[in-house]
């Protein structure tokens, strides 16, 4: 299992330093999905096997292909991603980091974090996690679905051509 | 770690991929004769009886042909995507419950790999990862013709994808489980899920014929429109590669399909038989692949009867048809079985 999550780690930092520093943005893609699929496997050591898949199906299946196909359908390539100047780089780095250092140094006493549901074996389940959403989370639940329909209403709306409104 | 068991599943794990690779071998053969009796010709017949070797001597000829890779392709991606379309074609094997257990010496071997409890989300999931297959090699040939047949691919695939999984989610509500095995377990005898769902089973099928990329839904590699479709530069092992996932996808299908509706290896009144356990488990099985030849039969049929969909008439099947249904199906399965648990 120790072999299994190491490996899976390791897989998963190494693609998702390859999404940043590959140039042509297919290949980023690809290592992107690399990751996810790395990510899938750390949800079944977690023993939360319905979670893995659906990380599968909406993430890897659904999302990344919607990724790749504009990808494709832009042909982007390296001549339209702005180069920044060297100056502009350094700095950027600097300042990031400076930034990163601030937000550690603030959250790192502040508060601790305590599960609020301890940890079990069966908590990534179907009927846990179906018995979790519909009695403690219902009111969100059913926001985020309705977040959801919104969103595809919009997105149609933005599909129609303007004639057939 | 039980030694026996983890050697059981490798050895039953190597069966179950030699006999899919086989069936799938022998469907190109099915599929010419099929199209040939529908045609009213012949077949092929010159390679030994029957012409009993013609897969065969396609394979050696596959084997043969020169390898081209085109300079402006990019190389890692063109071999990625056979390779893709292949690998996942053949990893959805493992949660189908072929049969029932045997009993060798006393210890129990269940004729199923990985029993998951979300078996048939995960069959989901390997059929959503194959549309990289397509999509990968049709953009790495750098054609125009393989990019619009891997668009093409990846939009029908996405699009059906939808409906199939609103077909399954009624199917979900009816048994109570995502588990496979549990599934064709309560299907036990003449209890198929069919006659539940007669309207998930069309939605369903539809959809498993737009997943597969078979007639009539098989515009990605349209020749009228598009040379060959995605794998227009593909040539020797990798289009044999392209081509075998396809039929091992039409095996998976039918195997999919015979055991969430058609009860998998349950066969209708075999407790009247009174026969051995290992007996009925084997005659199971050899009823389940016989759903199947059923179905994959199904699939040749209509390949060879019904004409190719236009692109526009596809899409308005899947969203304005297809998506509605499976919506409707679910709302009416929901409510029904709202009011009888209730009562």
């Amino acid at each position: 299992m120790i072999f299994l999550f190491f490996l899976l780690s390791a897989v998963m930092v190494v693609s998702a330093l390859f999404v940043v520093f590959s140039k042509n943005p297919v290949n980023n893609v690809i290592y992107l999905i690399v990751c996810f699929i790395a990510m899938a496997g750390h949800y079944i050591l977690l023993n939360a096997q319905f979670l893995a898949v659906v990380h599968l199906i909406v993430y890897t299946g659904a999302i990344m292909v919607l990724f790749l196909f504009v990808i494709m359908l832009l042909n982007l390539n390296k001549a339209i991603i702005p180069q920044k100047s060297k100056t502009t780089r350094i700095m950027a780095v600097i300042t990031g980091g400076l930034f990163f250092l601030v937000l550690l140094a603030a959250t790192r006493q502040t508060f601790e974090i305590l599960p609020r549901y301890p940890f079990t074996s069966t908590i990534g389940l179907v009927k846990e996690i179906g018995k979790t959403l519909f009695n403690d989370f219902l009111l969100p639940f059913e926001m985020s679905s309705v977040l959801f329909i919104s969103a595809m209403v919009g997105a149609v709306m933005f599909g129609k051509k303007d004639d057939a409104v | 770690m039980d030694w026996t068991i983890l050697i059981y599943k490798t050895i039953f794990l190597f069966i179950i991929l030699l006999v899919t690779l086989l069936v799938a071998m022998y469907s190109t053969y099915g599929e010419r004769k099929v199209a040939a009796f529908m045609q009213d010709r012949r077949g092929p017949n010159r390679a030994g009886p029957f012409g009993l070797l013609q897969p065969l001597a396609d394979g050696v000829k596959m084997f043969m042909k020169e390898e081209i890779i085109p300079l402006s392709a990019n190389r890692v991606l063109f071999i990625l995507g056979p390779s893709i379309a292949m690998t996942t074609a053949l990893l959805t094997g493992v949660v189908i419950p072929w049969g029932g257990i045997i009993t060798i010496g006393g210890r129990e071997f269940s004729l199923q790999i990985a029993d998951l409890n979300i078996g048939i989300l995960y069959v989901f999931a390997m059929v959503s990862i194959g549309v990289y297959g397509i999509m990968i090699g049709g953009w790495a040939s750098n054609n125009k013709y393989a990019l619009y047949g891997a668009i093409r691919a990846a939009s029908q695939m996405i699009s059906y994808e939808l409906a199939m999984g609103m077909s399954i989610v009624a199917l979900v509500i009816t048994t109570g489980s995502l588990s496979l095995h549990e599934i064709v377990a309560q299907q036990h005898g003449m209890n198929w899920n069919i006659f539940y769902q007669p309207l998930g089973f069309l939605i369903f099928l539809t959809c498993a014929f737009a997943e597969t990329n078979r007639a009539p839904f098989d515009l990605p590699e349209c020749e009228t429109e598009l040379v060959g479709g995605y794998h227009t530069e593909y040539s020797s092992m990798k289009l044999g590669f392209y081509l075998f996932a396809e039929y091992i996808n039409m095996f998976i299908s039918s195997a999919v399909i015979a055991t969430l509706y058609f009860g998998g290896y349950n066969m209708p009144f075999i407790d009247q038989l009174g026969l051995p356990q290992n007996v009925v488990t084997l005659l199971g099985t050899m009823f389940f692949f016989l759903k199947i030849f059923g179905m994959i039969f199904l699939f040749m049929w209509i390949r060879w009867t019904l004409p190719r969909f236009r692109y526009d008439q596809l899409m308005n099947l899947g969203w304005k048809g297809l998506i509605p249904l499976a919506i409707f199906n679910i709302l009416a399965t929901g409510i029904y079985y709202y009011f009888t648990e209730l009562s």
